[in-house]
C-alpha cells in the first residue's frame, strides 16, 4: 500500500499550519464543524488543538453512526438477540453501546445470547449459508458508506434463497442530517457554525453535489475532506477562506476520490433494496423526517423488523449523560460532568464514549492530558 | 507392551488424559521423547532438582491460547518456551527450568501435537534451559479450541541488575519493528494478503537482554511488550514510577506492511503484541551506546530510540504525532484482538 506518508508530512503540515495562521482575519472566531467521526478521530490522533491557532473552533459533529443510534434501537437490538434462535451479528462497536438500564448486546451475550462480532456483512451472510437452521440478523449500521454492502448482501441472500439471515436496518442519511442539525426546532437552537468540513468516504457514494441543497438553503461552505491530517489541513484553509469571502456552497478536497456524482451503481443498489422511511430517531437530533432508510417491501422477507416482534419503548438514557447536546455541537465532551470520571471507555455511559469516532471517546482517548491541564489546573506537563 | 501410537494419522481421545496406559504412552512417545532429560526421566509427578546457586530466583507463569497454533514464523509450541523465558529474561534472570502443561482438545491430531512438542523442545534445547516437569489433560469435543499450553519457569538473578525508577530526560529503546506478532496473526486470521511476508517476531531475548545488560550499566527497567503492546508497557510503567513518557511517533520502527494493515483495520501498532521485542529505560548518556549494542544482534537490527522519560505527576504517556501536535497514548480500552499470545 501506498500514499502512507505523503498525506502525513511534517513539513507540508507545517506549510499549510503557516497558510492558514496567515489568512485568519486577525480577532475573528471560526466555528468549524467536522460533520463526521472519521475526521475528529484525526483531529484528535494527530493532536489538530495543538497545532491550529485558537482562533479556530473544531466542533465534533454527529457523523458517528454508533453514536447517533437511539436508545430504543440498541434496546430493540438487544431484544433480537435474546430470541430464540437468533445469532445477531454486530460490528464490535455496536456491542459496547450501552441501552436502557446500561445494558448492551455486551451484558447480553455474557447472559447467553449468541452475539458474533463481524467484520463485515459478508461474514454475516457466511454464518447464514452455514447454519441454516439458525436465524442470522445482521445489525446494520451507518451513513451512506456501509449501506451499499447491506445491499448487496440482501440481493445475495435473495439469489441464494437463504431463509434464514435478515438485516436490522439502521442505515441513514448525511445531508438530511446535516440539515436538521441547522434547523432550529421548538426543543434546541441551531449551533452557530461557520461552515463544514464534509464526510470523506459517504460523500465518494454519493458525491459532492449532494451536499449543494444544504449548503445553499443554510447559506454555509461545506469544503469535503479526505481522512488524512495533510487532507484536512488543506480542507481548513479551503473552507476559511470562503468564510473570509463569505462564500457559501460545496469545495472538493478530496478529488482523489470524491466526483460530483459519486458511486453511481453503489447509488443504484441502494435504490433497488431500500427506500426512505418516514421519519427516524438520532440520538441528539431528535426524530428526523426522511432521514433514514428501510427495505423495501418486497424484500421484507430480509427484514427483522417483518420478521420479528420488536419492543418499542422509549429508551431511557442516564440521566446526566450529554451525548444529545455533544451530537448538536451545542456541548463539548468536557462540559459533561461524566466525562472520564463516571463515563470511561472501559465503562461506557453514553453512546459517545464507545467509538473511536465518538467525540467523547476520541477526546479521552488521545486529548485528555491537554483537556484536563486546561479545564481543571491540572499541573503542566514538563518536558525536561 | 507398550503400543505404538501413530503419530501420522492417530488423534487424542479422553484416555489419553485418564491416568492409564494411553496417558503413558502419550508422554512417552510424544513429550519425553521430545523433552528428553534426566530430570524428566525421573518420571515422578515432581521434577527433583538440585539446590541452585545461592542467589535470587525469578519464577514466572504464562498460559498461552493462541489461535491459530500455527502462525507464520511460529507456532504455540516455540512461543510458550519463549514467552515465559523472556519474562525470566526481563528480571535480568538466566533461565533454567520449565513445566510444561497441556490442556487437548479430543479428537486433536497427534501429528500436530507431536509437532508442538518438538517446536518446545527444540526452543528449549536452543537457550539451554530443560523442560522438567508437565500435565496433560484431555477434554471433551468443544471444551477447549484445540490445545493450550501453560509454561512455568524458574531463573537465577544476575545481581547486577536491580531495576530502579526511570527519570526524566532517560530515553526509552525498543530493540526493532512495533506490532509483528500481531499483525502476523491477524494477517492469518483475516486472509491478508499483502501483509503476508510479515512473520511473527516470535523469539527468545534472552542473548539480546545479555548484551543489553553489558552495555548499559545504569539500566532502569526492562520488559517485553507482548499483549497491549507497547502502549501498555509504558502505561504500567508510568503508573507504577509516577513518570510520564514522550515518545515521538516519526522514530517508531514499524514495518510498511504492518502499518499497512493497521490503516485498513483500525487499528493502532502501539497495541499490537510483540514477542521478540524488548523495551529498555535508560540513561540519556547510555543510550547511544545501548542502541549500537541492540543494533548489532540480529535481534536488535532495527532498535530505536523512541522517546523520552518526562516528570508527569498524572502519569501520561503522550506522543509527537508526525505533523507535530501531540495526542495521548492512553491504555488499551477493551479488546483489540482476542487470543493473540
Amino acid at each position: 500500500m501506498r500514499y502512507l506518508d505523503e498525506f502525513r508530512d511534517p513539513k507540508v503540515a507545517e506549510i499549510l499550519v503557516q497558510r492558514i495562521i496567515s489568512t485568519l482575519v486577525p480577532h475573528q472566531d471560526y466555528k468549524i464543524m467536522e460533520f463526521c467521526g472519521g475526521h475528529t478521530h484525526v483531529v484528535h490522533r494527530y493532536g489538530f488543538k495543538e497545532i491550529l491557532p485558537p482562533q479556530i473552533d473544531l466542533i465534533h459533529g454527529p457523523g458517528c453512526p454508533v453514536c447517533i443510534l437511539p436508545i430504543s434501537r440498541i434496546d430493540q437490538a438487544i431484544a433480537l438477540a435474546t430470541q430464540q434462535n437468533v445469532i445477531l451479528c454486530s460490528y464490535a462497536d455496536m456491542m459496547r453501546v450501552p441501552g436502557s438500564q446500561q445494558q448492551s448486546l455486551l451484558t447480553a451475550k455474557a447472559r447467553g445470547a449468541d452475539v458474533r462480532m463481524v467484520y463485515s456483512v459478508e461474514d454475516a451472510l457466511a454464518i447464514a449459508r452455514s447454519q441454516p437452521s439458525r436465524e442470522v440478523v445482521f445489525f446494520a449500521i451507518g451513513f451512506e458508506t456501509t449501506t451499499p454492502p447491506t445491499a448487496v448482501a440482501i440481493l445475495q441472500a435473495r439469489q441464494e434463497q437463504l431463509t434464514n439471515f435478515t438485516v436490522f436496518c439502521n442505515h441513514v442519511l448525511t445531508p438530511v442530517a446535516m440539515s436538521a442539525l441547522l434547523t432550529t426546532t421548538a426543543d434546541s437552537a441551531a449551533p452557530v457554525i461557520d461552515g463544514f468540513i464534509g464526510p470523506a468516504h459517504v460523500s465518494l457514494i454519493i458525491g459532492s453535489d449532494a451536499y449543494r441543497s444544504v449548503a445553499h438553503h443554510f447559506k454555509k461552505p461545506i469544503v469535503i475532506a479526505g481522512f488524512e491530517p495533510i487532507d484536512l489541513l488543506q480542507a481548513l484553509n479551503m473552507l476559511i477562506e470562503m468564510i473570509n469571502q463569505r462564500q457559501f456552497g460545496v469545495k472538493n478536497q478530496f478529488t482523489r476520490a470524491v466526483s460530483t456524482t459519486g458511486n453511481v451503481k453503489a447509488q443504484q443498489k441502494i435504490k433497488e433494496v431500500f427506500t426512505i422511511r418516514d421519519r427516524f430517531e438520532w440520538r441528539g437530533l431528535g426524530w428526523i423526517t426522511k432521514s433514514a432508510i428501510k427495505i423495501r417491501s418486497q424484500f421484507a422477507a430480509f427484514d427483522a423488523e417483518e420478521r420479528f416482534t420488536l419492543p418499542t419503548g422509549a429508551g431511557q438514557e442516564h440521566r446526566a449523560c450529554q451525548c444529545a447536546a455533544v451530537l448538536r455541537g451545542q456541548k463539548k465532551p468536557i462540559e459533561c460532568a461524566l466525562f472520564a470520571t463516571a463515563c470511561t471507555p472501559s465503562n461506557p455511559l453514553g453512546a459517545c464514549m464507545v467509538s473511536s469516532e465518538g467525540a467523547c471517546a476520541a477526546s479521552y482517548a488521545f486529548d485528555r492530558a491537554r483537556i484536563l491541564i486546561q479545564q481543571r489546573k491540572l499541573p503542566s506537563h514538563d518536558e525536561s | 507392551m507398550p503400543t505404538k501410537l501413530s503419530l501420522k494419522h492417530g488423534r487424542i481421545d479422553l484416555s489419553h488424559g485418564a491416568g492409564g496406559r494411553a496417558m503413558t504412552e502419550l508422554i512417552d512417545q510424544v513429550f519425553r521423547a521430545e523433552f528428553k532429560n534426566p530430570l524428566l526421566d525421573q518420571l515422578g509427578d515432581q521434577a527433583i532438582i538440585d539446590p541452585l546457586p545461592a542467589q535470587r530466583l525469578a519464577f514466572t507463569t504464562d498460559s498461552y491460547v493462541v489461535s491459530p497454533l500455527f502462525f507464520k514464523g511460529g507456532d504455540i509450541g516455540s512461543l510458550a518456551v519463549y514467552g515465559t523465558l523472556n519474562d525470566i529474561a526481563c528480571a535480568g534472570a538466566k533461565p533454567l527450568y520449565l513445566s510444561a502443561g497441556f490442556i487437548i482438545v479430543e479428537g486433536f491430531p497427534l501429528s500436530d501435537l507431536k509437532r508442538i512438542a518438538h517446536s518446545m523442545a527444540m526452543a528449549a534445547h536452543a537457550h539451554q534451559v530443560m523442560i522438567v516437569t508437565g500435565d496433560t489433560k484431555v477434554v471433551e469435543k468443544n471444551a477447549c479450541d484445540g490445545l493450550f499450553i501453560n509454561t512455568t519457569g524458574i531463573g537465577v538473578l544476575d545481581d547486577h541488575f536491580l531495576p530502579s525508577s526511570p527519570q526524566p530526560t532517560d530515553r526509552v529503546v525498543i530493540s526493532g519493528d512495533i506490532g509483528d506478532h500481531g499483525a502476523a496473526i491477524i494477517s492469518q486470521r483475516e486472509n491478508l494478503s499483502f501483509i503476508t511476508d510479515v512473520l511473527s517476531d516470535s523469539a527468545a531475548l534472552t542473548p539480546l537482554i545479555n548484551l543489553i545488560l553489558t552495555a548499559s550499566p545504569s539500566l532502569r527497567c526492562l520488559r517485553d511488550p507482548t499483549r497491549g503492546g507497547v502502549a501498555a508497557v509504558l502505561n504500567e510503567w508510568a503508573q507504577q514510577f509516577r513518570v510520564g513518557f514522550l515518545l515521538e511517533e516519526s522514530a517508531l520502527p514499524i514495518k510498511t506492511p504492518v502499518r499497512s494493515a493497521c490503516e485498513l483495520l483500525g487499528l493502532d501498532p502501539l497495541y499490537l503484541a510483540n514477542e521478540g521485542k524488548v523495551i529498555a529505560i535508560c540513561p540519556a548518556a547510555e543510550a547511544e551506546r545501548l542502541l549500537a549494542t541492540m543494533q548489532q544482534h540480529p535481534l536488535g537490527q532495527n532498535a530505536a530510540i523512541i522517546g523520552t522519560v518526562t516528570s508527569d505527576p498524572q502519569a501520561f504517556v503522550q506522543m509527537k504525532t508526525r505533523i507535530g501536535g501531540t495526542r495521548l497514548v492512553d491504555w488499551l480500552a477493551g479488546e483489540q484482538l482476542p487470543r493473540i499470545c
